[in-house]
């Protein structure tokens, strides 16, 4: 059962750096983990928890949010939004039953094509380990 | 013949029948306008009174309170029956309010951590040959509009005498609002604060104080004083009360309808105002917030997008 669970991330990847390093990734022949659904962001301060709770909500068993390294982002301040929304975020899914290793927030530049593959790859392994999320869809009335 | 109203409770504090009785002389020109055919904690009506009065017979009911047991979501259904209008009434009919939080955990969990030892209210529980049945408690809070179709809501905890008013208005006016609507002004609560001025045009703050550690000043935007104020996320409509006593807004008044979550909306606009950039400090920074669910979704659990959440 465990081997055959294929976990289904989300990954909402900013235009400048992170969708531009999976990209690299892809012309570079670099192999990993067909887990991701990368959607295109123009910054990972676009990310709205309520897009990340929908993919929950939808049926993702993890969520990843990848931007450029702080100091680098093309907004100037965007990545540090998402990094705030991010920390009080994660605290709120915790509660939810969201474990850690389900939502993450990564700095990947337009450059680093093989970090994306490790990323992937290290998140793919902690959620097939941690196995499919308890499903938690919002119950009919009786 | 005058139009029937009913007002009915699930599960709820009593605060939005309270509220009704606010209106002061108000209510004289609302019982001179209709007739009130059922309204169990003020008059002496039977549920066997409704169950006999023709379906649609009702102009509305406001019902207010979340869906929690068995008894409240057939109470629900009869009045939807009876009534042309169902009106979501306060903050728990309308997004599942306080009761709504009940939702991080389950109805057995709850049983045993409140009854493990003492008479456990069962549904059915029997003693010495008699046999007594309560309504079933539900596993999860819901809304009213998870239980029967609902027309319009009139939010708040409770809702405003001044909203009460108009929502009555709307309904006895010869337009009614599109199917729906809330009926509430569709801002942001921040436009109607008095304090708008002393709101910075950005806010730079280093960490969240808590409610109960500071002394407030009573004429600067909170926000602006390190406290978690919901107004930049939450409707307008109750004219700032809370502020107005020097506490924040908690968000009451659900979203307005440019918004699907309240919660995650109220979340990203909060974390926003923290201005660090070193994820150490951020981390520090969140702190001030330790029961982000409690805060955020403190009315609306059972209408988050994530749904149900598991305990397991």
């Amino acid at each position: 059962m465990a081997e055959s669970f294929e976990p289904k991330i989300v990954a909402f990847f900013c235009n400048w750096c992170t969708y531009l390093a999976a990209d690299l990734a892809g012309t570079s022949r670099l192999k990993y983990a067909p887990n991701v659904r990368a959607v295109r962001v123009m910054c990972s301060g676009r990310v709205d928890p309520q897009f990340v709770l929908e993919a929950f909500a939808r049926g993702a068993d993890g969520v990843l949010i990848g931007g450029c390294h702080p100091g680098d982002c093309h907004y100037q301040e965007g990545n540090y939004k998402a990094l705030r929304r991010y920390e009080l975020l994660r605290r709120m899914l915790n509660q939810m039953g969201i474990e850690n290793e389900r939502f993450r927030l990564e700095w990947i530049s337009a450059a680093e094509g093989e970090r994306v593959k490790s990323v992937v790859n290290d998140m793919v392994e902690k959620l097939r380990a941690l196995g499919p999320r308890t499903s938690a869809r919002r119950k009919e009335v009786a | 013949m005058k139009p029937k109203l009913a007002f009915y409770w699930c599960a709820s504090c009593g605060g939005c029948e309270e509220a009704v009785v606010d209106l002061d002389e108000a209510l004289l020109d609302v019982a001179n306008a209709v007739d009130i055919v059922f309204w169990p904690v003020a008059l002496d009506f039977k549920v066997k009174d409704v169950e006999a009065m023709a379906d649609g017979s009702l102009l509305a009911s406001f019902i207010n309170g979340a869906v929690r047991n068995s008894d409240q979501l057939a109470m629900a259904r009869l009045l939807r029956a009876k009534s042309r209008v169902v009106v979501a009434f306060g903050v728990c009919a309308q997004l599942g309010g306080i009761p709504g939080l009940a939702n991080l955990t389950d109805a057995r969990s709850i049983l045993e951590e409140v009854y493990r030892d003492g008479a456990t209210p069962q549904t059915h529980w029997g003693d010495n040959g008699h046999t007594l049945t309560l309504p079933e408690l539900f596993d999860s809070v819901s809304r009213l509009d998870d239980a029967i179709d609902v027309d319009y809501y009139v939010p708040g905890c409770p809702p405003t005498a001044h909203i009460i008013r108009d929502a009555v208005r709307a309904l006895l006016s010869s337009e009614l609002p599109p199917k729906g609507a809330v009926l509430a002004p569709d801002k942001a609560l921040c436009e109607q604060c008095p304090r708008r001025e002393t709101r910075p045009e950005k806010l730079l703050l280093a960490e969240f104080k808590r409610v109960h550690r500071v002394i407030a000043a009573s004429d600067t935007c909170l926000l602006a004083q390190g406290l978690v104020c919901l107004g930049p996320a939450t409707r307008a409509g109750c004219e700032a009360m809370c502020i107005r006593g020097n506490m924040p807004c908690t968000g009451c008044f659900g979203p307005t309808s440019r918004v699907r979550d309240f919660g995650a909306k109220a979340l990203s606009a909060t974390a926003s105002v923290i201005d660090l950039k070193d994820t150490g400090a951020v981390a520090e920074g969140m702190n001030g917030v330790p029961d982000p669910v409690g805060t955020f979704y403190r009315y609306s659990l059972p209408s988050c997008l994530m749904g149900r959440h598991s305990t397991e």
